[in-house]
């Protein structure tokens, strides 16, 4: 095998093993996290503070039954939540780990796949994720899950319009798509200290990402598609055993997928002032790796902090917020930016 | 386009990895539903009708349209901002001139209520 293959297959199998270990980790850290601010104990069963429930619930979904629905569509019944998960999953093959380091004399870029069209494929593929919302809601039968994909479809693209103007402000004075590059326009340091991240000029529109954000993923206060107490469980009512398991990887996966973008467009990606990128190459991709796990990490506990806080908003409050307020918003923002680049000063 | 290969890894590499698990599941669970287990949840009771018999309001399809409309806008936005410090001022008047005639449609929408759920 040639070399290049090997690198990438080595890049690879680091973000897999970093995706797969995120959904049994996340669901620990949201019932832990829902009983602390519930005043409850939380899964304190299974290992110490109840920490293999994850690999406890995954043998529970292997065994249980798998009940497809009278008159489903078993094609598409199948084929939605395979959908949730892939595209989710293929986000990260365009969000940068490191900086090019040199293995064995042949520089690496530590980016799966370091192509030009970076963000633009990675709005693309995260904008998937609509679809098999809407096969699982339309193949069940089922009136609950009908309606949730009709509302997760309207509810996502509408906030669609928001994050993807949110993140051409951010291109503007880098100039490429390319999220590398994206990282390395943020490497500076104001007095010395303070690091030059987009958050800075960038403040409004990180907000009107963030907010959209929640809505992309139907996590609370937006959680509308799944809303339990007048859609059951919305699009994946009917769904069961792994297939549900499935769906539940993917609402982290999407989490986990905003979590990285926000990461590396507003907060400097796998960069941080102070540590020192130098020396053998594993020793810098670890830290690299680290670093952007750890801000990743950081966005994930933003969201269960905010799912077990704040009520769940109604349908046209929704929309309203979407349209009348994030859209306007994500423009002005737009226009600032741009303006603010031509006058010299980003 | 060999920069773009890795992509197509990576789909077929978790497909394969949800096709097993999907598999491992179905070699292990538990069989042996009656026939009442596989109605679509409703409420408990037999339903009285099927999902596809149902309709859902119109404004689903109202923000579909608008949807693809500022959508169709907002990508043509991204050559522009990746081209922007060598537009340069030029570009950013283009772009105004654009954004204001995309806000006078917004306008329109917002008076004639298309924007109003309830």
């Amino acid at each position: 095998m040639s070399f290049g293959i090997v690198a990438t297959l080595g890049k690879l199998a680091a973000w897999l093993t970093v995706l797969l270990a995120t959904a049994p980790i996340m669901l620990w850290v949201e019932r832990r996290g829902s009983a602390l601010i519930q005043d409850r104990r939380g899964p304190n069963r299974v290992g110490p503070l109840g920490l293999f429930q994850g690999l406890a619930d995954a043998v529970k979904f292997l065994f249980k039954e798998d009940i497809v629905p009278a008159g489903a569509d078993r094609p598409l019944y199948l084929l939605a939540p395979i959908l949730a998960l892939v595209p989710a999953l293929t986000t990260f093959v365009v969000i940068p780990f490191g900086p090019v380091v040199e293995v064995g004399g042949r520089a690496v870029n530590l980016i799966v796949a370091g192509v030009d069209t970076g963000v633009l494929l990675l709005l693309a593929l995260a904008s998937l994720g609509v679809y098999s919302l809407v096969m699982a809601g339309y193949s069940s039968n089922n009136k609950y899950s009908l309606l949730g994909a009709v509302r997760a479809s309207a509810q996502m693209i509408s906030y669609e319009l928001a994050l993807t103007l949110s993140v051409v402000a951010v291109l503007i004075p880098v100039g490429s798509f390319r999220l590398d590059e994206v990282v390395a326009a943020q490497q500076g340091t104001w007095f010395g200290f303070v690091p030059q991240w987009n958050v800075a000029p960038q403040i409004v529109g990180f907000i009107v990402f963030l907010v959209a954000a929640f809505a992309e993923t139907n996590r609370l206060p937006f959680d509308l598609p799944e809303a339990e107490s007048e859609l059951v469980a919305g699009y994946h009512t009917e769904y069961s055993s792994m297939k549900f398991a499935l769906f539940f990887m993917g609402e982290y996966m999407s989490m986990a997928t905003l979590s990285a973008l926000a990461a590396t467009l507003y907060f400097g990606g796998w960069h941080l002032p102070g540590i020192d990128y130098s020396g053998p190459w594993a020793w810098v991709a670890l830290k690299g790796l680290t670093v952007l796990v750890a801000k990743i990490a950081v966005f994930m506990l933003f969201f269960v902090w905010v799912r077990w806080s704040f009520p769940r908003f109604r349908f046209d409050q929704l929309m309203r917020l979407g349209w009348k307020v994030l859209l306007p918003l994500a423009i002005f923002n737009l226009v600032a930016i741009a303006a603010l680049t031509v006058a010299g000063v980003l | 386009m060999e920069s773009y290969l890795p992509i197509l890894v990576f789909c077929v590499i978790a497909a394969g990895f949800l096709v097993v698990s999907l598999l491992a599941a179905r070699l292990l669970r538990h069989r042996g539903s009656g026939r009442t287990s596989r109605e679509p949840y409703e409420c408990g009771n037999e339903a009285e009708s099927f999902a596809h018999d149902h309709r859902f309001s119109i404004r689903y399809y109202l923000i579909a349209v608008l949807f693809v409309i500022f959508d169709v806008e907002t990508i043509f936005l991204f050559p522009w901002a990746v081209m922007f410090d060598k537009l340069a001022l030029f570009g950013f008047i283009e772009m105004v001139v654009f954004l204001f005639i995309l806000i006078v449609g917004y306008v329109y929408v917002w008076n004639r209520g298309a924007l109003n759920w309830a």
